[in-house]
């Protein structure tokens, strides 16, 4: 057979229906052949729909709707799963022209994406929160903490995570204008959102690298200068985000 | 800051993380974590909705997707950069890819 | 549920399964014995971690799993994916379940994953791709798959073969088993206008491993013919059951499963479905 013709006829119903195609008379396959179309479109619009709920609240079901029946054809998925369906979105919505000036929907969607990816990443026990505070603050300094798989990091110049927010169960309040950095850690099975203090970013970029707590929290202080290190610790330990302290003389 | 005051101010920071999180820990001890909303795998094998549009509608925004975006919730979002919720109707069809 | 010598899974028991919705969780854990053994889509547990795994793990400690491929593409002109089916080996081998089946369609062209089951002429060239990719999946999974019979929306002037013939050959050639959807049957043989009874009669029984039952729904093609949709979005049809208890007939008691995918209903909808099944299987003799 021709499946290349097959596909290509599928995700453009400008195309003829493939030849030698044919309903239980021989006629011509017809509206037979639309039901693979639909099958198609429909249960990738469904996908896009359950993967970015936020974005579809902000632009409208039938936008949404709309704009997806053009993504699945720009971007048909590149793996057969489906949960990780719409990696191109943010880039997409970036050059989309009917939302050019809705800036802050591509980190919107950075957002949806990274909270699929926070959901389905490995398990991983954390420290007990006690083993911290055991530690002496000089040795701290120079260990280096590992963070859990299911953490994830979206800086954003758009107030991403108030956005977010709002269009949860009991809402909340309208952004203003501000740059929000986002972390998604995964206590048990559920992720939250919460939004970093500024530094918070840079500090958990560093740890990331595997830079040691100290020079961590040098690149958190050089971005901000009251940086709260005490909020972010609250909030990876609420997390069940740091999975090992590392320390020098065991590595 | 003084290295030693470095080491103190993350004493410290290490000590209120610590309470704070006694505090909540108790709320949502013993939870049976399997038990939970679902973010639903997606993959299936069962067929849409027959043959209905969505399978075979052009690509076609002429000047509509205006109308189309006033149920969103961007239009009562006001952020710099843009006008409220100011999608811009098109005057032509975009490509298909 | 392990045979402890050769630490292979018992088959699937003769009863009644359903695919797994996790909406379900709670209702199955609490009454188990509504059930006898469930599906799940292979594809939806291919994450690194989370409750999707979690709640597998805890199902597999309880219930016989079948693991339902929907991605492979088994029909596909191209080869095989290699990364889909690694993927696959790492779940099969840590979940060992009962049974592991997909089907005789394809879904993947040129890296661009369709997500739908796409038909196949059913000729000398596609059963011998067919059945090489079969034996890689076998040799790759270290253990016999069954292959489903696809719900069809149109024909191929091409065709050689009947759908019965084309899969008792695909079986013979790579002891591979035979996954029966009655209602695949059932939608298949109304759209190509033929008969279900002889399209049951010509099925090669003494394969089946596993069978399926689901919902359709029901619109014409362009000349006003019946063009029947396999939705799995509503219950099983009167004439579906009628079909099963004459498959039943033939092929003796099987592993049957309630398929629902679309508008999944509350469990209680689903559990009578099941119950239904399990009713018919019952007056099988053993």
């Amino acid at each position: 057979m021709r499946q290349p013709g097959f596909t290509e006829a599928l995700l453009d119903p400008a195309r003829a229906v493939p030849a030698g195609l044919t309903d239980p008379q021989g006629r011509p396959a017809g509206k037979r052949f639309d039901v693979y179309r639909n099958n198609v479109a429909a249960s990738l619009t469904a996908a896009l729909e359950t993967a970015f709920p936020v974005l579809r609240a902000l632009l409208g079901a039938e936008f949404f709707r709309r704009m997806a029946g053009i993504y699945l054809r720009q971007h048909p998925p590149t793996l057969p799963l489906l949960m990780f369906y719409g990696a191109e979105m943010p880039a997409f919505l970036a050059h989309f022209p009917p939302v050019q000036d809705l800036g802050y929907l591509p980190d919107v969607a950075r957002l949806e994406l990274a909270l699929r990816h926070s959901y389905h990443a490995a398990d991983a026990a954390p420290v007990d929160p006690a083993a911290l505070e055991a530690i002496a603050p000089e040795r701290l300094m120079r260990a280096r903490l590992r963070l859990a798989p299911a953490l994830r990091l979206v800086r954003s110049d758009w107030p991403v995570v108030t956005l977010w927010q709002m269009h949860q169960p009991g809402g909340g309040a309208p952004p203003e204008m501000r740059a929000e950095d986002a972390l998604l850690t995964r206590p048990g099975f559920d992720p939250a959102i919460s939004p970093l203090p500024p530094g918070g970013a840079a500090f958990l970029l560093a740890l990331q690298r595997g830079e040691t707590f100290g020079a961590a929290l040098g690149h958190a202080e050089a971005e901000s200068h009251n940086f709260d290190l005490g909020a972010v610790l609250g909030l990876l330990l609420k997390g069940e985000a740091i999975i090992a302290i590392d320390h020098e003389d065991n590595r | 800051m003084s290295h030693a005051m470095k080491t103190l101010a993350v004493a410290g920071a290490v000590a209120a993380a610590l309470s704070a999180h006694g505090a909540q820990a108790q709320d949502s001890a013993a939870q049976e974590k399997c038990y939970g909303v679902a973010m639903a795998g997606q993959n299936d094998c069962a067929a849409g909705p027959g043959t209905t549009c969505a399978g075979t509608a052009k690509v076609d925004y002429q000047g509509n997707s205006f109308k189309l975006v006033e149920k969103g919730t961007c239009t009562t979002i006001e952020l710099p950069g843009g006008r409220m919720g100011s999608l811009e109707p098109l005057d032509r069809d975009l490509p298909a890819s | 549920m392990l045979d402890s010598r050769t630490n292979r899974p018992e088959p699937l028991p003769d009863g009644a399964g359903v695919g797994y919705k996790p909406q379900h969780f709670s209702n199955i854990l609490e009454a188990p014995a509504a059930v006898s053994w469930l599906e799940i889509h292979a594809e939806n547990y291919m994450g690194s971690g989370g409750r999707p795994l979690a709640q597998l793990r805890h199902l597999a400690e309880r219930f016989p799993i079948s693991v339902h491929g929907v991605g492979l593409s088994i029909g596909g002109e191209a080869p095989l994916d290699q990364d889909h089916l690694s993927r696959l080996k790492h779940l099969i081998g840590w979940l060992n379940p009962a049974s592991f089946s997909e089907h005789l369609a394809w879904s993947t062209h040129d890296s661009h994953f369709l997500n739908d089951l796409l038909p196949l002429p059913y000729t000398q060239a596609t059963l011998a791709r067919v059945c090489a990719h079969i034996d890689q999946v076998q040799q790759v999974l270290g253990r016999e798959m069954l292959l489903e019979n696809p719900s069809t929306y149109l024909a191929f002037a091409e065709t050689e073969m009947e759908e019965t013939e084309f899969l008792a050959e695909i079986a013979r050639r790579t002891g591979c088993g035979l996954l029966l959807d009655v209602n695949n049957v059932f939608v298949s043989t109304t759209n190509q206008q033929t008969d279900p009874h002889a399209y049951i009669a010509a099925f090669p029984m003494a394969r089946v491993g596993e069978i399926h039952l689901g919902g359709h729904d029901m619109q014409t093609d362009a000349h006003g013919a019946p063009l029947l949709i396999d939705s799995h979005g509503r219950e099983v049809v009167d004439p579906v059951w009628a079909l099963y208890a004459e498959t039943l007939a033939r092929a003796g008691r099987r592993p049957t499963l309630i398929e629902w995918d679309n508008d999944v209903p509350g469990w209680p909808v689903l559990e009578a479905e099941a119950a239904r099944a399990a009713a018919l299987l019952a007056e099988v003799p053993a």
